[in-house]
């Protein structure tokens, strides 16, 4: 192999190794949703400082109070793990919720807000807060 | 020869003359993308023609509470939707044969599922409970687990 093929070669493999660490694809259109999030979120409190995945990930395996007997918790529907698909109550498969296995997931603004404003009323009884929903995108866009 | 040739034809218009009464039903499948859309992200989009008009309107008056979940819609995909379940009912003018699906059903009876119409109970009248919660069927309203081509307004016998 001449060394300018093994050049070539190392530099493919190592882009493949940094596509491997980097989180799932960025898509313009979820970072913009998270932009609008993160300037709620600052509206409400100036010492808003950024989404946090760990908030996250707690929110979405939480037992919350408030909402419908029969979802008290995003993984009534969800499953407990958002790389695999869900089920709703009528038995129709959800697809993951994790970016990584369904990178169609938070890019399109009227869906985020149809299902944080159904299932946020299901679950919590409540809207959620810029807060919540942007660490709910955060932690399921890196996983 | 003859006979042979008669008897072969007479097979084959049974064959073809496609469903008995008694082997399912088959609805208009829904041809409205809003409706396709938003009643089919959590179940199938269940056909119109099973419920009365007064059923539809109902249901879409009150989607916050809808069996158990909010399913809230804007007003006017909402309203959309509303306007196509009506003009599709078991009772709308245009549906044929929307009779079969009202029929023992009180006047002043305002179903909100399909599964409570005299019609469904009577068609299903052979199926043990405990089928339908079987963790793969798991709910009545689960329709396409045992007829596999619901989605597509057939709702035939012997599927599952």
């Amino acid at each position: 192999m001449s060394n300018s093929r093994k050049i070539a070669l190392i530099s493919l493999l190592s882009l493949t190794n940094l596509a491997m660490v980097l989180p799932a694809a960025a898509d313009p259109a979820r970072d913009a949703i998270l932009a609008t999030l993160a300037e709620e979120a600052k509206k409400a409190d100036p010492a808003f400082g950024g989404f946090s995945a760990e908030r996250g990930q707690a929110f979405f395996a939480a037992k919350h109070t408030g909402g419908k007997p029969d979802t008290p918790s995003c993984t009534s529907c969800h499953s407990q793990d958002p790389t695999a698909a869900g089920e709703t109550r009528a038995g129709k498969r959800i697809e993951p919720m994790a970016v990584s296995k369904n990178p169609s997931r938070f890019n399109k603004v009227e869906e985020v807000n149809k299902w944080f404003g159904r299932n946020c009323n299901s679950v919590l009884g409540r809207e959620c807060t810029a807060v919540e929903k942007g660490d709910f995108i955060t932690y399921l866009s890196a996983k | 020869m003859k006979r042979l040739a008669l008897l072969s034809t007479i097979v084959f218009t049974l064959g073809l003359s496609g469903l008995r009464a008694d082997e399912g039903v088959k609805v208009s499948p829904i041809d409205h993308a809003a409706t396709l859309k938003e009643c089919g992200g959590c179940h199938i989009a269940f056909p119109p023609q099973m419920l009365p008009s007064r059923s539809w309107t109902k249901m879409m008056g009150d989607l916050a509470n809808h069996f158990g979940e909010n399913a809230a819609l804007d007003q006017a995909v909402q309203d959309d939707i509303a306007t196509y379940l009506a003009a599709h009912a078991a009772d709308a003018p245009a549906t044929k044969g929307g009779a079969r699906f009202t029929k023992g059903l009180g006047a002043d009876t305002v179903p909100l599922r399909i599964t409570e119409t005299p019609y469904w109970k009577r068609e299903h009248d052979e199926i043990a409970a405990s089928r339908f919660s079987d963790p793969k069927i798991k709910s009545k309203a689960n329709c396409i687990a045992c007829h596999r081509t619901a989605d597509k307004g057939e709702f035939l016998e012997g599927d599952e």
